[in-house]
């Protein structure tokens, strides 16, 4: 997950923190050293590292740290807001014109950065809000950029607008525009070639675009993965042609993202999205507040949460709920909580999500494994009549060969899967108040993971 | 040639302007604003070459040694501790006499790296600059995940001259490996350039697929030289050392490409990653053109990022 290694740094430093229980000056100091060094480490920019550490010091030498009650958490406490501060608290959307007017988003960035991807990614997304959109190839310099974006284009089921690459990008925007007025779309993006943000002619192409084209929304497309330099990138770019929002590519890497706090501090300007996977659904809202608290190793609960209620099905979870205070939970239930799950994105990508499990800190659970194992017990379950499933007391020896033979796994397995369904049966019966905690707790205990 | 190194060498030290104008800003004031070598002294060093994106842990190695250095020289002067500086730097990155073996030889080379870094265009690049050195070259076009990867190695194919095997979208690339092996030496080829797909480096699946490309080629070419070059983007961060380190638990990597270096970045990981694991820059890209691929000169490289007067 992207920002685990910070997570883990943070939290090394918190620890030592925390075992002290009240902090000297000198704490204080060492810690925000630990902080600056894990912050450079994630490829923040080393000024804004900078600020960050002065202002953290400044505010907690100026409260009450030293006497406070619980030193180590009012540390905590104001590392995280000034991170949340310099993320920016909230999150944006591409705004759109009005009504069906129409909306010009232009995407531009250094080249390699992802800007065709998800220039087709992004028109997904609208598409999906019944939104009608045109691509627009203004790529006319790389080799195969316009066949790029048509064959992304056709899989997105949008149209793209091309004229070959003899035109100059800027002749394209206009025809394209006037294309897209006369076929009442609501949506332009154009894709523009990357280039680099001190390359002059290259940039004045960006600029005559938006003055010969009425651009709403100027997109910078950023590599997360980008180091010191990401600063310089954003600024240039944001003072020669003026950027409204930046999306962030590649966070599905094991990068920490520094990049992003530093572009968000030297611009001001919003993280729109984030590019998480080849896939051209893979483009997700970014939550910058998140995205900090995640930073700090607090996990990212608060999406977890929400992906849950998203994904869960209410009244499923209802009837298992009361399946299960009835003691009625049947391989069925089993079978639906374990799909639920896997909608929330699988084993590993909940266990990101919990706090100070990133990747680096469970070796020893190795998730593809897990998911294999999940797949199995699946095949197993998949091979039972809906009666065995639904009454489980009905597996005698010989249905469980006949189980076994179906999933094409050994007795032995079916035996385990059975005990273990047992077992949390039995779990259930002597812990009603797991219910009342929170159904998704109890719902993710029993899984065989 | 050397009058085109020369063109090149000028134009990315004003490319790089920019930023290493605030590098060499930042040297210049340290060197002249201390009168002594103190740990304020080396804590600016420090800041200049984090800035470089050269990482905490190798910055931190290259002023422990530079200190040592000092104190057993008995170095007092800040300035001659810059050449120092300079010059360890340099003797470090020197790319060495054999590292350009496989232009001459009958050989292999894939090439790798992230999502963006600019394989396709370097090994089209390659392809250019090998094919002018009168090799013959085949191109296998392995990426057959990315949209029309295939067709822009074509149009690097077509305008160098050579030969490319490709494969359906969505082929299986060893497979593509597989076909282009046998076109090599049915071509009686010099050269096999293998450009394969972006993958990030902790995907699995894609380095699992990585693995079995370097076995078909060791099944079915064992006689070629083999060569595996790592792309990596000059701009990216700290995370090109993880990149490299990734990469290297999958394939023998024999060295870096490093892109985009005509930008403001300075590409500074590519010494932490020689620190960690000894893996030499052998190229750097600096425009979208065949000449733009340069082979990697320690000493220009330093001294460009120093901005010491060519």
């Amino acid at each position: 997950m992207a920002f685990d290694s910070l997570s883990e740094k943070l939290q090394n430093v918190f620890k030592n923190l925390r075992s002290k229980g009240r902090l000297t000056e000198d704490d204080v100091k060492a810690a925000l050293r630990e902080v600056k060094l894990a912050l450079l480490e994630a490829d923040v920019n080393f000024k804004v590292v900078k600020q960050f550490v002065r202002d953290v010091q400044e505010r907690a030498v100026g409260q009450d740290v030293m006497n406070g009650l619980n030193p180590g958490q009012m540390v905590i406490k104001i590392v995280n807001e000034e991170m949340v501060r310099l993320m920016g608290e909230e999150t944006t959307e591409i705004s759109l014109q009005p009504g069906k007017a129409l909306t010009v988003i232009m995407m531009t960035g250094l080249q390699g950065a992802g800007k065709t991807t998800t220039t087709a990614k992004l028109a997904g997304k609208f598409k999906q809000k019944g939104k009608k959109v045109l691509l627009v190839a203004c790529d006319v310099y790389r080799p195969a950029a316009i066949e790029q974006l048509q064959i992304n284009g056709e899989k997105q089921g949008v149209e793209v607008f091309s004229i070959g690459d003899k035109n100059s990008p800027v002749n394209i925007a206009k025809a394209a525009v006037e294309h897209a007025l006369k076929n009442s779309f609501n949506i332009v993006i154009i894709d523009t070639a990357g280039r680099l943000h001190i390359d002059e002619e290259m940039m004045a192409e960006l600029v005559e675009i938006k003055s010969n084209v009425s651009v709403h929304q100027t997109i910078l497309v950023v590599d997360a993965m980008t180091g010191q330099d990401a600063v310089n990138v954003a600024q240039t770019f944001d003072e020669r042609i003026g950027i409204d929002g930046v999306i962030l590519t590649k966070l599905d890497g094991d990068t920490r993202g520094g990049a992003a706090l530093s572009i968000r501090a030297v611009t001001g300007k919003p993280i729109l999205y984030a590019g998480m996977g080849e896939k051209l659904s893979d483009l997700e809202q970014f939550y910058p507040d998140r995205m900090a608290s995640r930073i700090l190793g607090m996990g990212d609960v608060l999406t977890l949460i929400e992906k849950a209620q998203e994904e869960f099905d209410e009244e499923k979870a209802r009837k298992i709920e009361q399946k299960m205070r009835k003691n009625e939970f049947d391989f069925e239930m089993y079978l639906e909580s374990m799909s639920q799950m896997r909608k929330m994105g699988g084993i590993s990508s909940i266990l990101g999500m919990m706090p100070g499990m990133g990747g680096g800190k469970m070796p020893e659970i190795d998730e593809a494994a897990a998911e294999k194992n999940l797949a199995r017990t699946e095949a197993i379950i998949y091979s039972m009549t809906l009666k065995e499933r639904q009454n489980p007391s009905l597996l005698n020896p010989s249905r469980k060969r006949r189980i076994a033979q179906g999933a094409g796994v050994d007795i032995a397995e079916v035996n385990r899967l059975v005990k273990q369904f047992e077992q949390m049966k039995k779990m259930m019966k002597q812990m009603p108040g797991m219910m009342k905690r929170g159904r998704r707790g109890g719902m993710f205990k029993g899984l065989p993971f | 040639m050397g009058e085109e190194k020369k063109g090149f060498w000028s134009r990315l030290v004003a490319g790089l302007g920019k930023t290493r104008d605030n590098i060499v800003s930042g040297i210049d004031s340290i060197f002249s604003g201390f009168s002594s070598i103190d740990e304020d002294f080396y804590e600016e060093i420090e800041e200049i070459l984090i800035m470089g994106d050269t990482g905490v842990n190798a910055t931190e190695a290259i002023i422990e040694n530079l200190k040592q250095k000092v104190r057993e020289q008995h170095i007092k002067d800040p300035a001659e501790c810059k050449e120092l500086l300079i010059h360890s730097i340099k003797e470090q990155m020197d790319v060495g006499e054999t590292a350009y073996r496989f232009e001459q030889e009958k050989s292999v080379v894939l090439v790798i790296g992230v999502n963006g870094v600019g394989k396709t265009t370097s090994v089209g690049k390659l392809a250019g600059k090998l094919k002018d050195q009168g090799r013959r070259v085949v191109l296998a076009a392995a990426d057959t995940f990315r949209a029309a990867a295939g067709s822009q190695l074509q149009e690097w194919a077509n305008r160098a001259g050579v030969d490319m095997i490709g494969g359906q979208d969505g082929a299986d690339p060893a497979a593509v490996v597989y076909d282009a092996v046998a076109a090599a030496k049915a071509r009686n080829a010099d050269v096999l350039l293998c450009d394969t797909a972006g993958r990030l480096h902790n995907k699995k699946n894609l380095m699992e697929e990585l693995k079995k490309i370097n076995r078909i080629l060791a099944k079915e070419y064992p006689d070629a030289y083999r060569e595996t070059l790592v792309v990596l983007d000059a701009t990216t961060g700290q995370n090109a050392l993880s990149q490299a380190r990734e990469f290297s638990e999958v394939a023998d990597i024999t060295g870096i490409i490093l892109t985009k270096m005509d930008g403001t970045a300075k590409g500074g990981i590519a010494v932490a990653i020689h620190s960690e694991l000894g893996i030499p820059v052998k190229y750097i890209g600096v425009g979208e053109h065949v000449e733009d691929l340069q082979k990697f000169d320690a000493n220009e490289f330093v001294d460009a990022l120093f901005n010491v007067k060519i």
